[in-house]
């Protein structure tokens, strides 16, 4: 790790600390914050007793259900659209005003089309991931540069060929932006939908808590959902950077 | 593209949106999804009633507050990031993996510290709303072309006149851009707290409605919602692309 690195943890590491230390002096009321340790404390005595794994196993089961849903169909779409010119143009102002669009407000219209249970929240994770790969398959086959559409028509490449050998290895780095885009938005759709309003959920155990006033739970469960975010998406930019580093383009 | 081709392709997106919106009507039922029609003459007299405007009052406000805040932070934030590089190096994947992160669960925090209060909600709108900001203020800072920074120390501009006259005007595309992005997302902020927890505001009405069965009130207020962010987005853009094209 080099220097930023370590100057980024000695930061993050303070910051924890001095919540720690008022925490603890009782700067910070108990009952609004816990100290960080006790909150990893109760973390790991939550994921031991087993209370919550059925509940996060759902959550996390739904995430990736609507990754995979998004990133496949949205992909599917993506190439459909960017081969009808005129439907695109048609979508491009849908495109450009979806994320402006506070999504959740179509939440409760979800439930009462298909009532409380796990569907609603799936389309939830569904709809604020699937345009972003919409977007992110358009912008990568946009940009496949047309010497390489050429190179396959001198070699005599079939269509198949030519979208399996040369479009989508040229477009991949834009789709790998989609999936991560995908990742996260799934992540914030569903569990923002359990937040809300859900039969179960790792969002609703949360909300369950902080209405029972069980802080070190609700903090334990907090910490749970930001450290497998975070890991999940540092793992994608790392892998995002391998990549970039192998076709010779570093970006910083 | 011309102005009536822009037109058209509206009405055909409107037109495509009434219709699923009548399908869908059509298939699960009127006590799930009410029809267009009698929706939209619900919203005709909904809309002029005192309880819209009280609610629609409370999340202006909220909104208008937690905007400045989230503009005012995330600009100071960015600006400072931008300039002084080491804070951006250092701070930049924090800001991002804070980004991505499902804000909505912090909000018992919020409330636990503000209560239900405004404060609450304003907070929690920032907190979404200053991210994008700081990030594409620092971007744009970044960008800019080292020899603009050059002649500003040629010709001994101070910090503050080098901030207004020089830093200002050549960031102003892509930050204005990030005002945009985060305008939408400090009124989704604004709007999952109402839903969350609030005794008024557009959110507040939204899940009251549902929990009362009153499908048209829910679907007229989602939809002047809906409608609002959508017109305001499309102002922004067209800034946007002014300035962007200007340069």
């Amino acid at each position: 790790m080099n220097a930023i690195g370590w100057i980024r943890l000695a930061v993050i590491g303070a910051a924890v600390g001095a919540l720690e230390l008022a925490s603890r002096s009782g700067l910070i009321d108990h009952r609004v914050v816990i100290a960080p340790s006790e909150m990893a404390d109760a973390l790991v005595r939550l994921l031991i007793s087993g209370q919550a794994n059925g509940q996060i196993a759902l959550t996390f089961g739904i995430v990736i259900a609507a990754v995979l849903i998004s990133v496949v169909v949205g992909f599917a779409l993506g190439a459909a659209i960017h081969a009808l010119p005129r439907v695109r143009q048609t979508l491009e102002p849908l495109f450009a005003t979806y994320y402006a669009v506070p999504i959740f407000i179509f939440y409760p219209v979800m439930i009462a089309i298909f009532g409380l249970s796990v569907i609603p929240i799936l389309l939830m994770g569904v709809l604020t991931a699937l345009v972003a790969m919409i977007i992110a398959t358009l912008n990568g086959l946009d940009r496949i540069p047309r010497v390489l559409m050429k190179v396959a028509r001198v070699h005599r490449m079939g269509r198949l060929q030519t979208a399996l050998r040369v479009s989508l290895p040229a477009a991949a780095p834009h789709l790998f932006t989609g999936i991560k885009l995908a990742v996260s938005y799934a992540f914030i759709g569903v569990i923002a939908s359990e937040f809300l309003l859900a039969p179960a959920g790792l969002g609703r155990i949360i909300s369950d808590a902080y209405s029972d006033f069980d802080n070190r739970r609700m903090y334990a469960l907090m910490l749970l959902l930001i450290v497998v975010a975070t890991l999940v998406n540092m793992a994608l930019h790392a892998l995002d950077q391998r990549w970039a580093q192998r076709r010779g383009i570093v970006r910083p | 593209m011309t102005a009536t081709q822009r037109a058209t392709d509206a009405l055909i997106i409107l037109a495509l949106m009434l219709l699923a919106w009548q399908a869908l009507h059509q298939a699960v039922g009127a006590t799930a999804l009410p029809a267009p029609l009698p929706t939209l003459s619900y919203l005709a007299k909904f809309l002029p009633t005192a309880r819209f405007a009280a609610n629609a009052w409370a999340t202006l406000v909220s909104f208008f507050y937690a905007l400045i805040l989230s503009y005012a932070l995330g600009l100071a934030i960015g600006i400072w990031m931008g300039i002084h590089r080491l804070s951006g190096a250092v701070g930049e994947p924090i800001l991002i993996s804070l980004y991505t992160l499902p804000k909505v669960t912090l909000y018992p925090v919020v409330l636990l510290i503000f209560g239900l209060s405004v404060s609450g909600r304003v907070t929690f709108g920032a907190m979404h709303g200053v991210l994008p900001v700081a990030l594409l203020t620092m971007n744009a800072i970044r960008n800019i072309p080292p020899v603009y920074l050059k002649s500003a120390r040629a010709l001994r501009l101070s910090r503050w006149q080098t901030v207004f006259t020089v830093l200002l005007p050549a960031t102003l595309p892509e930050v204005v851009s990030g005002l945009r992005i985060g305008f939408s997302l400090t009124l989704l902020g604004v709007l999952l707290a109402e839903m969350f927890a609030a005794k008024q505001g557009l959110g507040f009405l939204i899940i009251n409605a549902m929990q009362l069965l009153q499908g048209e009130e829910m679907i007229t207020v989602t939809l002047v919602l809906f409608v609002f962010a959508a017109l305001a987005n499309m102002l922004l853009l067209a800034i946007d692309h002014r300035l962007h094209r200007r340069v």
